[in-house]
C-alpha cells in the first residue's frame, strides 16, 4: 500500500466516522443523564433535511450547522415533552421519534432530491494540505476538527465540572440529586437538548461533508450505530471516539478491499457487513469480564422520573 | 391519489368491512385502479423517480380510466406482502411490484387474488396472472462501455453495484464486453454494497475506488452519490443510472441510461381494460424506446459520440448484439462459441462473468 493510498483511506474514514461520533457523543450525554432517546436517527435525518435546505437558498455552510443543531434541539423537544413533563415511556416515544423524524424529513425534503449542493470545504488554508501527510492533519472541514473537540469537551464537562457532576447525579440517582434541590426535569431537558443539537450536527454532516445532495434516508441506520457505540463504549467519551472510529474503519475498509482487489477483497462481503456487529459482541464480552465496568451504565437509565412518588 | 402505507392501511381496512356491492357491469364502468409499489422513495432521482414518472404518463395517458396509488419505501421482505395484500384488497386489479426481490411475496398473493393482475419488474417467476416486465439496460451499458473504453485512461473502471443478482451481472458484462472491444486490457472491477439507497456509502465506494486508480465510475444503485464524487475529484467520469443526472455532475457525467417505463404501464393497463391481458415476460429495450440515451456530457469528443451512437443505433435495428460470442468468462475460458447469441432465458439468469471483470470474493 503506497503512502498517498494510506492517507486516502485515513481521509475517508475520518469522513464516514464523523457523524456517528457526533451523533454518539450527544446520545451519550442524554444517557448520562439517564434518559435514553432512541430517536438519534430521526433526529439526524430532520437535521440533514435542515442542513440542506439552508445551504441550497444561502450557500452558508456554518449557518446550515447551526440551524442543523437548532432543528434537531426542537425535534428533541417533542421527545423532551413527552418524557420528561409526561413521563412517557422513553422506548416508545425515542422510536415514535425516529419514525416522525424520518416522514418529517421526507415530507420536507420534497422537491429538494435534485438539487445539487457543495461540500462544505476544508477548514485550514489549502497551502497548509498540499503535502499528502499534512492533509492528515489539515485537510478536513470543521466538522471534523468540531467533533474532535467535542470528545474533549464531552470528557471534560461530565468529569471535571460541577454541572456534570449534577447530570451524573441526575442520572445514577435521580431522587437522592431531587431531594438535595437539583430539578431532575431541568437537567434532563438540558441534556435532551445538547443530545438534540449534536444529532442535528451530525445529520447535516451527510449534506455537507460526505454527499452533497439530499435524499429520503439518506443516514442510512447511522443514528442507530450511534446509539449502539454508547453501549460500546461504555459510556466514556475516550472509548466512543475509539468505537466510532472503528466502525468507520471497518465501514470503509469494506469498500477499499472490494475496489481494489488486493488480499483483502477476499473477505467475503457478509463478513465485512457483520465486523462492526463482531467487534461489539467481543468488546460486551470484556466488559462483563471486568466486573467493575459492569455497573458502568447510569442507573436511573430509561426510567421516567415522577418526583411525587 | 398519493397515499403512504399508513393510509392505506385505513382505506383497505374501509374496503374489507364493505359488503361487496359492485356487480360485474358496475366494476367494469368505474376506473381500473392501478397500484404500484416501489422499493425506495419517488425522490430518488433513479430507480423509483422513473417508475414513478411512468405512473404519471398512465394517468396522463389513460385519464379517467385509471385510478393510481403508489407506496413507497417497501422492504423486499414480509412487508412487502402486508402491501400487496392491502393493495389487492383495496381494489387494486392490476398491481406493479417494481423490485427483483419482491418476486416470492408477488407470486404467493397473486394465488390468493386470482382475479387481480400482477406485474412484477425484472422478475423471472410467472403465473396465471403474474407477467414480468424489465427493460433491457444492458443495451444502454453497452453504449456506456463503448464510451469507457474510449475515454478511460487508466483503462480500470469500477462499478457499484447493490446485490449480484442476474440484472446487475449483466449490466457489468455488457460494459467491459463493450469497453474491451475498444481497449482490449479494460478491467472492470465490481463493489456491491448490500443496499439500494445509502448515498453515503455509495460516495465512500466511488472514493475507494478512485483512490486507487479507476478513472471510470458506472453505478447500478439509485442515486447520483457516486457521479458527484466522480466531478469533485475530476476524474473521467460516470454515468448516470435511470435519469438525467447531469445536475449533479455536469462535467463528470458522460451520458445517461433513462428508464422509460411509461408506455409499458400504458399498454399493460389498456390490456387489463380491454381484457387482453396475458401473463408473458416483456423486455423491450432501445428499440422500444423503453431504454434511452440521455445527453452527451461536454467532455465527450465527437468520435466517441459517434462510436456510442453507431452502438445505439446497431441495437436499435438488431445488427449488433453485445452478447453475441466469442465470450469468455473471468478465468479465460471460452463460454460463448463465436457467432453464438446468449438467449434471453440464458441472460435472466446470467451468474458469471465475463473476462475483464475481476470478480469480488
Amino acid at each position: 500500500m503506497t503512502l498517498e493510498l494510506a492517507i486516502a483511506i485515513i481521509v475517508t474514514v475520518v469522513g464516514a466516522s464523523t457523524p456517528i461520533l457526533i451523533a454518539a457523543l450527544g446520545e451519550l450525554v442524554v444517557e448520562k443523564s439517564g434518559v435514553l432517546n432512541l430517536g438519534v436517527e430521526g433526529m439526524m435525518l430532520v437535521g440533514a433535511i435542515t442542513g440542506f435546505v439552508v445551504v441550497f437558498t444561502t450557500g452558508n455552510h456554518y449557518l446550515a450547522i447551526l440551524l442543523a443543531a437548532g432543528a434537531g434541539v426542537a425535534t428533541s423537544m417533542i421527545f423532551g415533552f413527552l418524557t420528561l413533563s409526561l413521563s412517557a415511556n422513553q422506548t416508545a416515544t425515542g422510536l415514535a421519534l425516529t419514525i416522525f423524524g424520518t416522514g418529517f424529513s421526507a415530507l420536507a425534503g420534497q422537491g429538494y432530491s435534485a438539487r445539487p449542493v457543495t461540500l462544505l470545504g476544508p477548514l485550514f488554508p489549502s497551502e497548509l494540505a498540499t503535502h499528502p501527510i499534512w492533509r492528515v492533519l489539515f485537510g478536513y472541514s470543521a466538522l471534523v476538527y468540531f467533533s474532535f473537540a467535542m470528545v474533549l469537551a464531552v470528557w471534560w464537562f461530565l468529569k471535571k465540572t460541577r454541572a456534570g457532576l449534577i447530570l451524573r447525579a441526575v442520572g445514577e440517582n435521580d431522587h437522592s440529586a431531587h431531594s438535595i434541590g437539583y430539578s431532575v426535569v431541568a437537567v434532563r431537558y438540558g441534556a435532551v437538548a445538547f443530545g438534540g443539537a449534536m444529532a442535528g450536527i451530525a445529520g447535516a454532516c451527510f449534506p455537507l461533508l460526505l454527499t452533497p445532495q439530499w435524499a429520503e434516508r439518506m443516514t442510512a441506520g447511522r443514528g442507530w450505530i450511534a446509539v449502539a457505540l454508547v453501549v460500546f463504549a461504555s459510556w466514556k467519551p475516550f472509548r466512543l471516539l475509539a468505537g466510532a472510529y472503528l466502525f468507520g474503519l471497518v465501514m470503509t475498509m469494506e469498500l477499499y478491499a472490494k475496489a481494489g482487489g488486493g488480499p483483502l477483497s477476499a473477505i467475503p462481503a457478509e463478513l465485512w457487513a457483520a465486523m462492526p456487529y463482531l467487534a461489539t459482541v467481543v468488546v460486551l464480552v470484556l466488559i462483563s469480564i471486568r466486573r467493575d465496568a459492569s455497573s458502568n451504565a447510569p442507573a436511573c437509565l430509561g426510567r421516567p422520573f415522577l418526583p411525587s412518588n | 391519489m398519493t397515499l403512504n402505507r399508513r393510509n392505506l392501511l385505513k382505506i383497505g381496512g374501509a374496503a374489507a368491512a364493505l359488503p361487496l356491492l359492485g356487480t360485474k357491469a358496475f366494476a367494469q364502468s368505474e376506473p381500473l385502479k392501478v397500484g404500484f409499489m416501489y422499493i425506495g422513495t419517488i425522490n430518488d432521482n433513479g430507480w423509483n423517480y422513473a417508475h414513478n414518472q411512468g405512473r404519471l404518463y398512465l394517468e396522463e395517458q389513460l385519464g379517467d380510466a385509471v385510478e393510481t396509488t403508489y407506496v413507497e419505501n417497501v422492504p423486499e421482505g414480509p412487508d412487502s406482502e402486508r402491501v400487496l395484500r392491502e393493495l389487492a384488497q383495496s381494489g387494486h386489479k392490476l398491481i406493479f411490484a417494481t423490485s427483483f426481490g419482491y418476486g416470492d411475496y408477488v407470486i404467493k398473493v397473486a394465488e390468493q387474488f386470482p382475479d387481480v393482475t400482477f406485474e412484477h419488474a425484472t422478475g423471472y417467476m410467472r403465473s396465471a396472472n403474474v407477467g414480468t416486465y424489465n427493460a433491457r439496460f444492458h443495451e444502454g451499458r453497452a453504449v456506456c462501455g463503448t464510451i469507457a473504453g474510449h475515454m478511460s485512461q487508466t483503462g480500470k473502471a469500477g462499478y457499484i453495484g447493490s446485490f449480484p443478482i442476474p440484472e446487475v451481472v449483466m449490466g457489468i458484462n455488457s460494459f467491459v464486453l463493450a469497453a474491451r472491444k475498444i481497449n482490449p486490457d479494460f478491467t472492470i472491477t465490481p463493489v456491491y454494497i448490500s443496499t439500494w439507497n445509502d448515498p453515503a456509502k455509495e460516495a465512500d465506494a466511488a472514493r475507494a475506488m478512485i483512490d486507487q486508480g479507476i478513472d471510470i465510475i458506472a453505478q447500478h444503485t439509485d442515486g447520483p452519490a457516486a457521479l458527484q464524487v466522480a466531478e469533485e475529484r475530476g476524474i473521467v467520469g460516470g454515468f448516470g443510472q435511470g435519469a438525467d443526472m447531469s445536475a449533479f455532475a455536469p462535467q463528470a457525467q458522460l451520458t445517461s441510461i433513462i428508464d422509460n417505463w411509461g408506455p409499458h404501464y400504458v399498454k399493460t393497463a389498456q390490456a387489463v381494460i380491454d381484457g387482453t391481458w396475458e401473463s408473458k415476460d416483456s423486455w423491450p429495450g432501445l428499440a422500444e424506446g423503453e431504454v434511452q440515451i440521455g445527453p452527451y456530457g461536454p467532455k465527450v469528443p465527437e468520435d466517441v459520440i459517434a462510436a456510442a451512437e453507431a452502438v445505439k443505433n446497431g441495437q436499435i435495428d438488431g445488427s449488433f448484439n453485445i452478447f453475441t460470442g466469442p465470450i469468455n468468462d473471468h478465468t479465460g475460458a471460452e463460454k460463448v462459441a463465436a457467432g453464438v447469441t446468449l438467449t434471453d432465458a440464458e441472460l435472466l439468469s446470467m451468474d458469471w462473468y465475463v473476462e475483464g471483470v475481476i470478480p469480488p470474493a
